[in-house]
């Protein structure tokens, strides 16, 4: 298909700006939580928890405005999609449950029994939340079975296969690296110096499974390399995505951990760029049928609510980042507990 | 149980226990508001105590508001996939609006609310929290918007024909302020605040019976009972003004508030009964004939249009609907004879002297909570059989993909989830009401502190 910078590609990009930012922003605090149980000590515990207390919320609302989006932008994916995975949605959503409980009722009580059970709860709620993104990504690059009605046709588990999975393990990998060099910046003493040797292992992790889940991609998926074989120009990308990832031990080593995350953050953001023009123009791939694919011309709303919503993004989205930025200022530094912590 | 029931049964579930929550946070967020802007304006250091006291209390509401909030979002996709694609062109872009204008505010703003405390200025803090309360009723906006769209579309054309029929959005504005959104949304709006007051003079009256924190709870009283008086005041008016709007977009609802069945006879006004929906007539009621024409059209002889004018396939459910808004209404009437005689007693120097009183205050707060809910309760269950009124069913609107076996399974997680969920809701709620504001000297301290920091940043 013929790119053209239209309102739906805007979208497209627009949507997919969306979830970088969710995936930058929450997939630190769901990394957080994935390596939470590793942390020893209730003190340091806390710690953990309050790192991500003020921001968590915030993060999630990422989630929020581009699930609002895609319905405004593309209601057949998302109507198709959140009916077709009705289990696993159901999951994500218990999940999303537990983990915002859980950090909330934590600190409340004092009892051992009590703060065990909900970090198993907070850690358990956010490995699992990352695991479902991750396969909800693997199964658009493998496709799912789409009738002519654009009505899913397939089964729940059908979604997993051992390529989704790979690529949910992967989600998880590479929360857990951005998740650790984030406590890094938020921790001292002792528990810092824990946390820098988690960092290495975390990055040894993403690698193992990036490099084996990009394998497979290449191997199995060869569809999603279309663009960048008729764009050689696009493998930029997958050398700046190799340039970050191998910057980050670099920093580390020399304890610039903001700059590390800021390359984390760079991984995570090119690797759904990568994603991102792998599926262009589609949305949901149908397989065995790819007629039926949904696009982001047959999934779209009309191009006047296209419209409305840029002129709604354009107006909007300058606030929110400037009160990320400032949120995260006021917050930058050193966890310290107070009277007002989790 | 067939598919539509249960979609029907899990939304209703999960958006009513969504619902305990959200009035409370934009209520008690205005309340905030002006017990902090006390605080800044008087210097008094038992307005900080109760500002931080509160603020306490409304994290942990706001936390549930929002894990149970992703939940609705997310049903729209999963139980009403047919509705999605009928409505997104539409209901999509005030959904987005909200989520780029309203939650980012709010979620944003509250991390200073509750854990900023030391680490911004006194005039910024206040400032969060003015952008929290904001945000929270900017959500409100959207939200009533949408679903007033739902009830009077307006600024739309339908585009496609039988399964693909959708609504497609012509005029925004038109949308934005279709028929009933604005009244609409203040009644939404006053009912919030009147779950915040109560639910505030209820705290407050029960540390002044038990003769704790009694200071700071005469104040907050005070505070709360002036929003009391404001919103069920105005609530009385909101409500007339949406029930003059139905009258006029929506008939078959109001015909089903006063069960009136008869196009060619005047309205009657019950104040109570019950519907007999076979034999069309109310029994065991009180009724005051023609004042329900005379409260719409200012004449006690004008007809109203009955439910004999709607085919059988086009008229809600009538008793349920009958009764929910009569009980709304009486408990609104309720509120304000709260409000004034607070109001009364204030005025004559007494309003801490009766006990009994104070024992009302505090048992008080589920009214505006009920009320909320069985509101909402008729204002739905009025508008079936359509999910978009007049436009597309709600058995036409569900998914196409799920089973009810799916359904059911969902539906027990959430009864399950949301009555722990609920159970220590109570639990937390009460600990931190039992524990109560901090002493002064404490956040005196704290008060030291954060000015330390500022001179050294």
């Amino acid at each position: 298909m013929e790119f053209t910078f239209d309102l739906n590609t805007i979208w497209f990009i627009l949507i997919g700006v969306l979830l970088t930012g969710y995936a930058f922003l929450d997939g630190f605090d769901l990394g957080v939580g994935a390596i939470h149980l590793f942390i020893k000590g209730d003190n340091n515990r806390r710690i953990s928890i309050n790192a991500i207390g003020p921001v968590w919320d915030g993060n999630e609302v990422w989630l929020v405005t581009g699930g609002g989006a895609l319905f405004a932008a593309f209601p057949h994916v998302y109507a198709t999609v959140f009916s077709g995975f009705y289990n696993a949605f159901m999951l994500l959503i218990f999940m999303l449950i537990f983990r915002a409980v859980a950090i909330e009722f934590r600190s409340k009580q004092p009892m051992q029994w009590w703060r065990n059970m909900w970090d198993r709860a907070f850690s358990i709620s956010s490995i699992l939340i990352a695991f479902l993104m991750g396969v909800s990504i693997g199964n658009i690059i493998t496709g799912v079975p789409i009738g002519p009605d654009k009505e899913f046709a397939g089964t729940f588990l059908g979604m997993l296969t051992p390529y989704t999975i790979m690529v949910g393990i992967t989600t998880v990998a590479l929360f857990m690296m951005h998740g650790s060099i984030y406590l890094t910046m938020k921790t001292e003493g002792d528990l810092h110096e824990t946390i820098r040797t988690w960092v290495n292992n975390a990055i040894i992790f993403f690698v193992i499974m990036y490099t084996t889940t990009t394998m497979a991609t290449l191997i199995y998926y060869p569809n999603m390399t279309k663009h960048f074989v008729e764009n050689p120009g696009l493998f930029i990308i997958a050398i700046l995505n190799m340039l970050a990832i191998a910057n980050i031990p670099r920093v580390i080593q020399r304890r610039k951990d903001f700059f590390a995350f800021l390359s984390s953050g760079a991984v995570i953001a090119s690797l759904l760029v990568l994603f991102a023009i792998g599926i262009f123009p589609n949305l949901v791939l149908s397989n065995p049928n790819p007629e039926y694919s949904l696009n982001i011309y047959n999934a779209a709303s009309s191009q006047k609510t296209l419209q409305i919503m840029l002129t709604i993004a354009m107006i909007g989205v300058p606030f929110v980042l400037a009160y990320t930025v400032s949120i995260y200022w006021v917050f930058r530094g050193k966890v310290k507990i107070d009277s007002s912590s989790y | 149980m067939d598919v539509e029931i249960l979609a029907r049964l899990q939304f209703a579930f999960t958006i009513a226990f969504h619902y305990i929550y959200p009035p409370l946070s934009i209520g008690l967020g205005v309340l905030l508001v002006i017990m902090e802007g006390m605080y800044l304006k008087t210097g008094n250091k038992e307005y900080e105590r109760m500002t931080k006291f509160w603020v306490k209390v409304f994290a942990l509401i706001f936390a549930i508001g929002v894990a149970t909030g992703i939940v609705m979002e997310f049903e729209f996709g999963t139980n009403w996939a047919t509705y999605s694609r009928y409505v997104g062109d539409i209901f999509g872009s005030a959904l987005a609006a909200e989520g780029i204008f309203a939650f980012f505010l709010e979620s944003g703003f509250l991390a200073i609310l509750v854990f900023g405390w030391n680490k911004v200025s006194p005039k910024i803090h206040f400032l969060s929290t003015i952008m929290v309360s904001f945000g929270s009723m900017l959500s409100a906006v959207w939200i009533v918007v949408a679903n007033s769209w739902q009830q009077t579309p307006a600024g739309y054309h339908i585009v496609g024909e039988g399964l693909n029929a959708r609504a497609e959005i012509t005029d925004f504005w038109q949308m934005v302020f279709n028929p009933s959104s604005m009244e609409r949304l203040s009644h939404v709006l006053s009912g919030a605040w009147l779950a915040g007051a109560f639910f505030v003079l209820s705290v407050s009256a029960y540390y002044i019976i038990k003769n704790r924190h009694v200071e700071i709870s005469k104040k907050a009283v005070k505070i709360a009972l002036s929003l009391a008086i404001f919103a069920s005041l105005f609530q009385l008016f909101t409500g007339h003004k949406s029930a003059v709007g139905i009258s006029e977009n929506q008939p078959a609802k109001l015909a089903a508030f006063e069960a009136h069945y008869d196009s060619s006879a005047p309205g009657t006004l019950y104040l109570f009964g019950w519907v007999n929906e076979d034999k069309q007539e109310v029994n065991f009621g009180i009724g005051l004939p023609g004042f329900l024409s005379y409260l719409i059209y200012g004449d006690f002889n004008t007809p109203v249009k009955g439910l004999n004018s709607f085919p059988e396939d086009e008229r809600p459910p009538v008793n349920i609907v009958f009764q929910t808004y009569h009980m709304m209404v009486a408990i609104g009437m309720g509120l304000i004879g709260i409000s004034l005689f607070g109001a009364f007693l204030w005025w004559r120097g007494k309003l801490f002297d009766y006990k009994w009183y104070l024992y009302i205050l505090m048992f008080s707060v589920l009214l505006p909570q009920i009320a909320n809910q069985i509101g909402w309760v008729s204002a739905e269950v009025g508008r079936q059989p359509w999910i978009v009124y007049g436009l597309l069913r709600t058995s036409d609107a569900l998914s196409k993909t799920v089973d009810a076996n799916q359904i059911l399974f969902s539906l027990i997680l959430f009864i399950i989830i949301y009555l722990l969920l609920f159970v220590l809701f109570i639990f937390l709620l009460n600990e931190k009401i039992k524990h109560g504001p901090d002493d002064s000297d404490d956040t005196s301290s704290e008060y030291a502190h954060s000015k330390q920091l500022f001179s050294t940043n």
